[in-house]
C-alpha cells in the first residue's frame, strides 16, 4: 500500500496558513477564532492537563471498540449458526443501530456509573458495522468451498474455523475500520452527555469546561486532539487491515 | 496403432469387461424451490474403474446430478445406492471454478481434504509436495493463489482433488474456462492419473470432443428437465495415450456419434 500524502498536507498547508492570516490580518480577537499559531502555544502550555485528557478519552474507545469486537463477533457467529437468531435479533441490533447514542446516554447514565455508562455509548455505537459485517462475511463463504468441507464431512467448527471466518475476516476488518472511528464520537457523546457528574477527565470535558470559561483556545487545543485521535485510529486500523490482507486479498494487491 | 479397437460401441452391445458397479442411481428426480424441475428420472450405474461422461447442454441438471451423486444435495425422487454402502471415502471433487481458498498458499490449499479428514501434518505435508510434483507446481507450494494463472489455479485444484488418492473422482466443467492448449494439456494429464490410480471418475462436461477424448463410456443429457436419453459406451482404449489419437479418424467418428446422440436429445 503506497500512498502518496503530498496533496492532502499541502492543501492543509494552505488552509491553516490562510485561517493564520486571516486572524492576524483581520485582528479577530482570541475569544473568536485563536489563531493556529495560538492553538498551538496552548497545546504546549496545557499539554499536561491535555494529554492526560487524551489517554482517558483514547482508552475509554479502545476497550469499547475490544467490546463492540467481542459482542459483534460473536454475535455474528450466533446468526451464522442459527438463522432463527438472526432473524429474532438483528431488528434489535438495528433498533440500537437508528438509535442516536446521544439520546440514550442519559439513560444509560441512570443505570450505571458514569465510567462505565461512556464505554457503553462508545460500544453500542461501535457494534453494529462490526456485526453487520462480520455476518454478511460469515455468509459469503464460496460454495464450492463449502461443497468441499461437506464431501469431507467436516463439522461446524471446522467449516467455521478454515473456511467461514477466513472469508469473513476482511468484512470484519471494513467493519472494524468504521466501528474505530463510531467509538471514538460514542465516548465523546457518552462524556458530554455524562457532564460534570462524570469522571471528568476527557477531552470532552476538557472542552466543555473550557467553554464554561470562555477559554477558546483551549476549546480548540483539545478539539484537535479529538481530530487527531480520530486520524491515528483510522490509520492504525487501516494498516492492520493491510497487515492481514496484503498476502492475498484483491484490496491490498497492487496491479500487475 | 490398431484403429480398429478404437472404433465405439454403441448402446445395447454388451461391453466386453463388464466392471461391477460402485453405484446404482436410480430415478433420481430433482425441483428447486424457485419451481424450476433440474432432473426428472434419471437412473444410471457408475462402474468401477470407468470414465464416465456426462455430456449434456448448459442448464441441463448436469452439476446438480453431480452434487447428488456426491451427497452434497438431496434429491427430491430417487435413491442411490453404493455397493459399500457408502460413498468412498476418497473421493475427490474438482469443481467448475478452481474454488481455491485465496487466504491461503497452493500448498495449503492442497492439503485441506487431508487436514478435514484428520491425517496428521506430515502425512499431508509429504503427500502433498508428492502431488504438487505431478501436477507440475512443486515450485508455487507457497505461492498464493493469485499470483498463478488460470491453467495453474485447476492443476492446484486437481491437485487437491487427488491428494486423497481418490477411488472416485467427480468432475464438474473442470476445464470449460481454460484455454485450448491448457485444456489439451490437462486432458491427458487426467488421463493418466486416472490410469495410475485406477480409479472411477465421473465427468461432467458440455464439450463433445472432450467426451469424445476422454470417456469409456458417455450418458447423454436432453435439455431441462434433464434425462439421460442415450448411453454411448467405447472400448477402453488405450491408443488414447497416443499423442496421434487425437487427430485421428477414430477420433472424429467418437466426437461425431456424441454429437448425433447431442443433437437428437434436443
Amino acid at each position: 500500500m503506497k500512498r502518496d500524502f503530498t496533496a492532502p498536507l499541502v492543501t492543509l498547508a494552505i488552509l491553516i496558513a490562510a485561517w493564520e492570516f486571516a486572524v492576524r490580518f483581520f485582528a479577530i480577537p482570541p475569544q473568536v477564532l485563536p489563531a493556529p499559531s495560538l492553538i498551538l502555544q496552548t497545546l504546549a502550555a496545557d499539554s499536561a492537563l491535555l494529554f492526560g485528557s487524551l489517554l482517558v478519552t483514547l482508552r475509554i474507545t479502545f476497550f469499547a471498540l475490544l467490546l463492540a469486537t467481542a459482542v459483534g463477533v460473536v454475535l455474528a457467529v450466533f446468526f451464522s449458526i442459527s438463522r432463527f437468531a438472526e432473524r429474532a435479533l438483528f431488528p434489535i441490533a438495528v433498533i440500537f443501530q437508528v438509535t442516536p447514542v446521544i439520546a440514550i446516554a442519559p439513560l444509560l447514565l441512570i443505570y450505571m456509573e458514569p465510567a462505565n455508562a461512556v464505554l457503553a455509548c462508545a460500544a453500542l455505537v461501535a457494534f453494529f458495522p462490526i456485526l453487520s459485517n462480520t455476518a454478511l462475511g460469515l455468509a459469503s463463504a464460496d460454495r464450492q468451498l463449502r461443497d468441499l468441507f461437506s464431501l469431507y464431512d467436516a463439522g461446524w467448527w471446522k467449516a467455521l474455523l478454515y473456511l467461514r471466518l477466513p472469508t469473513a475476516l476482511p468484512y470484519f476488518l471494513g467493519g472494524l475500520r468504521i466501528a474505530g472511528g463510531l467509538a471514538l464520537i460514542g465516548a465523546i457523546v457518552g462524556e458530554i452527555a455524562a457532564g460534570s457528574g462524570g469522571a471528568g477527565s476527557g477531552l470532552a470535558w476538557r472542552i466543555m469546561e473550557a467553554g464554561h470559561r470562555v477559554n477558546i483556545p483551549r476549546m480548540y487545543a483539545a478539539l484537535v486532539l479529538i481530530v487527531l485521535a480520530g486520524v491515528a485510529i483510522f490509520a492504525a486500523l487501516s494498516w492492520l487491515q493491510h497487515l492481514a490482507l496484503r498476502r492475498w486479498h484483491a484490496s491490498a494487491i497492487a496491479p500487475e | 496403432m490398431n484403429a480398429g479397437r478404437l472404433k465405439g460401441s454403441t448402446k445395447r452391445k454388451p461391453a466386453k469387461a463388464e466392471s461391477a458397479p460402485l453405484a446404482e442411481l436410480r430415478d433420481i428426480g430433482k425441483t428447486f424451490e424457485s419451481g424450476i424441475t433440474a432432473l426428472r428420472g434419471v437412473s444410471f450405474s457408475v462402474r468401477r474403474g470407468e470414465f464416465l461422461s456426462i455430456l449434456g447442454a448448459s442448464g441441463c441438471g448436469k452439476t446438480s446430478l453431480l452434487r447428488i451423486a456426491a451427497g452434497l444435495l438431496a434429491s427430491d425422487t430417487g435413491s442411490i445406492s453404493w455397493k459399500e454402502g457408502t460413498r468412498p471415502r476418497e473421493t475427490g471433487f474438482v469443481f467448475q471454478e478452481p474454488a481455491l481458498m485465496p487466504w491461503a498458499t497452493v500448498g495449503a490449499n492442497v492439503r485441506l481434504p487431508l487436514r478435514l479428514l484428520g491425517s496428521d501434518d506430515r502425512t499431508a505435508a509429504l503427500r502433498a509436495r508428492e502431488i504438487l510434483t505431478q501436477v507440475g507446481l512443486d515450485k508455487f507450494a507457497d505461492t498464493y493463489p493469485h499470483e498463478l494463472s488460470g491453467g495453474m489455479k485447476m492443476r492446484a485444484s486437481l491437485a487437491r482433488a487427488l491428494i486423497v488418492k481418490p477411488k472416485l473422482l467427480l468432475m464438474d466443467e473442470p476445464f470449460a474456462a481454460l484455454d485450448e492448449i491448457s485444456r489439451f494439456k490437462l486432458n491427458d494429464e487426467l488421463l493418466a492419473f486416472w490410469r495410475e490410480l485406477n480409479c472411477t471418475v465421473v465427468f461432467v462436461t458440455h464439450s463433445v470432443f472432450e467426451a469424445a477424448y476422454l470417456s469409456t463410456r458417455t450418458l447423454v443429457m436432453s435439455p431441462r428437465p434433464g434425462r439421460v436419453v442415450e448411453e454411448i459406451r467405447f472400448l477402453p482404449a488405450t491408443e488414447r495415450f497416443d499423442p496421434q489419437y487425437r487427430t485421428s479418424a477414430a477420433f472424429a467418428a467418437r466426437a461425431r456419434k456424441l454429437s448425433d446422440a447431442l443433437e437428437r436429445a434436443q
